[in-house]
């Protein structure tokens, strides 16, 4: 087994632990703590298939932003760790059912797929993907429309926070 | 010649390798050799800031500092350990232990990670990542994680007052930080901090000088220094998010909080003074490392000199002040930075610099005018007189007294 190999075991047992223990722990505080740590497994997966930009990103908005705000709304809900509620609602079984279905049928299509099998092409030594994912965004014939969208969704979707959070002075 | 440390590295590689140690051993114990030289060294430098910052303060204060332990009260930082190393540790009743152990270890290891990417000389780099700069804005968003968890596994309430008045603060000055940290990527074209730094012929203060500024101020707010330290004000909430801590773990909060002013003084100092960049670096690389440390330093001290000279700022004029004028401006910088930038790409580089330099003085012009117009709106508006129970007036100071007890009409008998 190569180093790289038992590091993606290590990194793949971490996240795959801590993304349990959101689900089992009590307290909601330690919920997202550990989704945190799952995050950056994640994060830590892109590192080892060489995709540094997805990683950082990855960091920045998914443990920068989105978990520091749910443990922002968690801490100023009150009396969050004294939740004694069951985790487990009436219906646990349609849960369970939908995600084996779900993941035998992922499980089905990665193994047909024939990426698994086929070595991994070299990459040209001057390329630097950074660029090339910067281009692709911007060029006609790649993403610009997709990212074009996105943007537009974005900024409507900004646009509507504002509006929604507008304080309308009385008279 | 000139590079010693690339000699040693060269010298212990081929020890190594005469042992008969296989290669990817060798690479991997050079590369844990790196990582404990540069963390100790970062290390033994944060000592040597606390007499730093109290000789630099006593200065500003008309006093003379610790001068009785050595020369200059050069010992004073050990006997500092030493006191902090034998304080009882105490945890708080109802404290979460994990969680509250855990921050102080986040606080200071976030900033040391920012030292994997800075360029300390020529060859003297831990990594060239190729997403440097946004590395530095993620590890920024992990040190965030450290004073929530300090803040809420403490059960103190002035700890989680202050840990809620960082993370507004944080997560608000990072939008402006992140984009101005776009302009000198965008001047190098490159997110890697080291080819940012071969870039600069030219610092890129001179370039970019209204960007180093928003950065400088966003840096200080980061830190949570003066006139941004409403997360610790004293007369307030104590001490904010460490006020539970005792000992070595406060020891933690306040090392981790020296060192991040010097790493960001660093970063600013890689991103827009030209880090190594200086006279003979190129016959002796070793060269590079005094003046990245001189630059570096001297930013230390203008955050000092800050720091020392203003008063705290209230809470909404933090965020006022972040989000009616920072983000629009660093925006409006970006977007000029890049017109002119395609603009003058073919302009010689004298030509270049003086349009560049143009451009952000046209900016920094009308932002005054701006702000000469709003201060005077404001202190019109402030200076009118508020009747307390006018009518029309209801969000007026007496409006709520004035709703129980009805002003006496004029024509009561």
């Amino acid at each position: 087994m190569s180093p790289i190999q038992v590091v993606f075991i290590l990194t793949a047992m971490t996240t795959l632990g801590a993304a349990l223990m959101v689900v089992t722990v009590q307290n909601l505080v330690h919920a997202a703590l550990w989704l945190i740590l799952s995050l950056f497994g994640i994060a830590v997966t892109f590192v080892i298939l060489n995709a540094g930009f997805l990683a950082v990103a990855q960091v920045v908005i998914y443990i920068g932003a989105i978990s520091i705000l749910m443990i922002f709304a968690i801490m100023l809900t009150r009396r969050v760790a004294e939740d004694v509620n069951p985790q487990i609602g009436r219906r646990w079984w349609w849960a369970a059912a939908i995600s084996v279905v779900m993941f035998v049928g992922l499980a089905w299509m990665l193994g047909n797929w024939s990426g698994f099998r086929s070595p991994l092409p070299a990459a040209s030594s001057g390329m630097d993907p950074l660029v090339q994912l910067g281009e692709a965004l911007v060029s006609v014939n790649a993403y610009v429309l997709p990212f074009e969208v996105a943007s537009v969704l974005l900024l409507a979707a900004l646009i509507g926070a504002l509006m929604i959070a507008w304080e309308r002075r009385p008279g | 010649m000139g590079d010693p440390v690339g000699q040693i590295a060269r010298w212990l590689e081929i020890l190594l390798l005469n042992w008969g140690l296989s290669a990817p051993l060798v690479t991997l114990i050079k590369v844990v050799l790196g990582v404990v030289v540069l963390a100790s060294f970062v290390l033994l430098v944060d000592i040597l800031l606390v007499w730093v910052e109290r000789k630099v303060v006593a200065r500003f204060q008309d006093r003379l500092g610790p001068n009785r332990l050595g020369p200059f009260g050069l010992i004073q930082p050990i006997a500092d350990v030493i006191k902090l190393l034998i304080k009882e540790d105490i945890t708080p009743q109802g404290a979460d232990r994990i969680v509250y152990n855990l921050a102080p270890i986040m606080a200071l290891a976030t900033v040391i990670l920012l030292w994997a990417v800075l360029p300390l000389s020529p060859t003297m780099l831990g990594t060239d990542l190729n997403v440097g700069v946004l590395y530095v804005v993620a590890i920024g968003a992990i040190s965030t994680l450290g004073i929530i968890m300090a803040g809420w596994s403490s059960n103190n309430k002035y700890a989680l007052l202050g840990a809620f008045r960082t993370v507004a603060q944080m997560v608000s000055y990072e939008i402006p930080m992140v984009i101005v940290l776009m302009v000198p990527v965008l001047l190098a074209g490159s997110m890697g901090i080291n080819s940012i730094v071969q870039q600069q012929e030219v610092w890129y203060i001179i370039i970019a000088p209204l960007a180093a500024l928003v950065f400088l101020i966003t840096s200080i707010a980061e830190l949570g220094r003066a006139p941004f330290d409403l997360l610790e004000a004293e007369s307030e909430i104590v001490a904010g998010f460490h006020i539970e801590y005792t000992g070595m773990k406060f020891g933690l909060f306040y090392a981790g909080e020296l060192l991040h002013a010097l790493t960001l003084s660093a970063i600013f100092s890689s991103l827009f003074l030209g880090g190594w960049r200086g006279f003979g670096v190129d016959a002796a690389p070793i060269l590079g490392l005094i003046w990245f440390f001189a630059k570096a330093f001297f930013i230390y001290w203008v955050i000092m000199w800050v720091k020392y000279s203003l008063p705290r700022i209230r809470i909404d004029q933090m965020l006022n002040f972040n989000w009616k004028f920072l983000t629009p401006l660093s925006l409006v910088i970006l977007i000029v930075t890049a017109i002119s930038d395609k603009l003058l790409a073919d302009a010689s580089p004298p030509l270049y610099v003086a349009g560049m330099l143009g451009v952000n003085l046209v900016v920094a012009w009308g932002t005054l005018q701006v702000l000469r117009r709003t201060a005077r709106h404001e202190r019109r508006r402030v200076a009118e007189p508020k009747p307390a129970a006018a009518p029309g007036s209801r969000r007026a100071p007496g409006a709520m007294a004035s709703a129980h007890n009805p002003p006496i009409s004029t024509t009561n008998p």
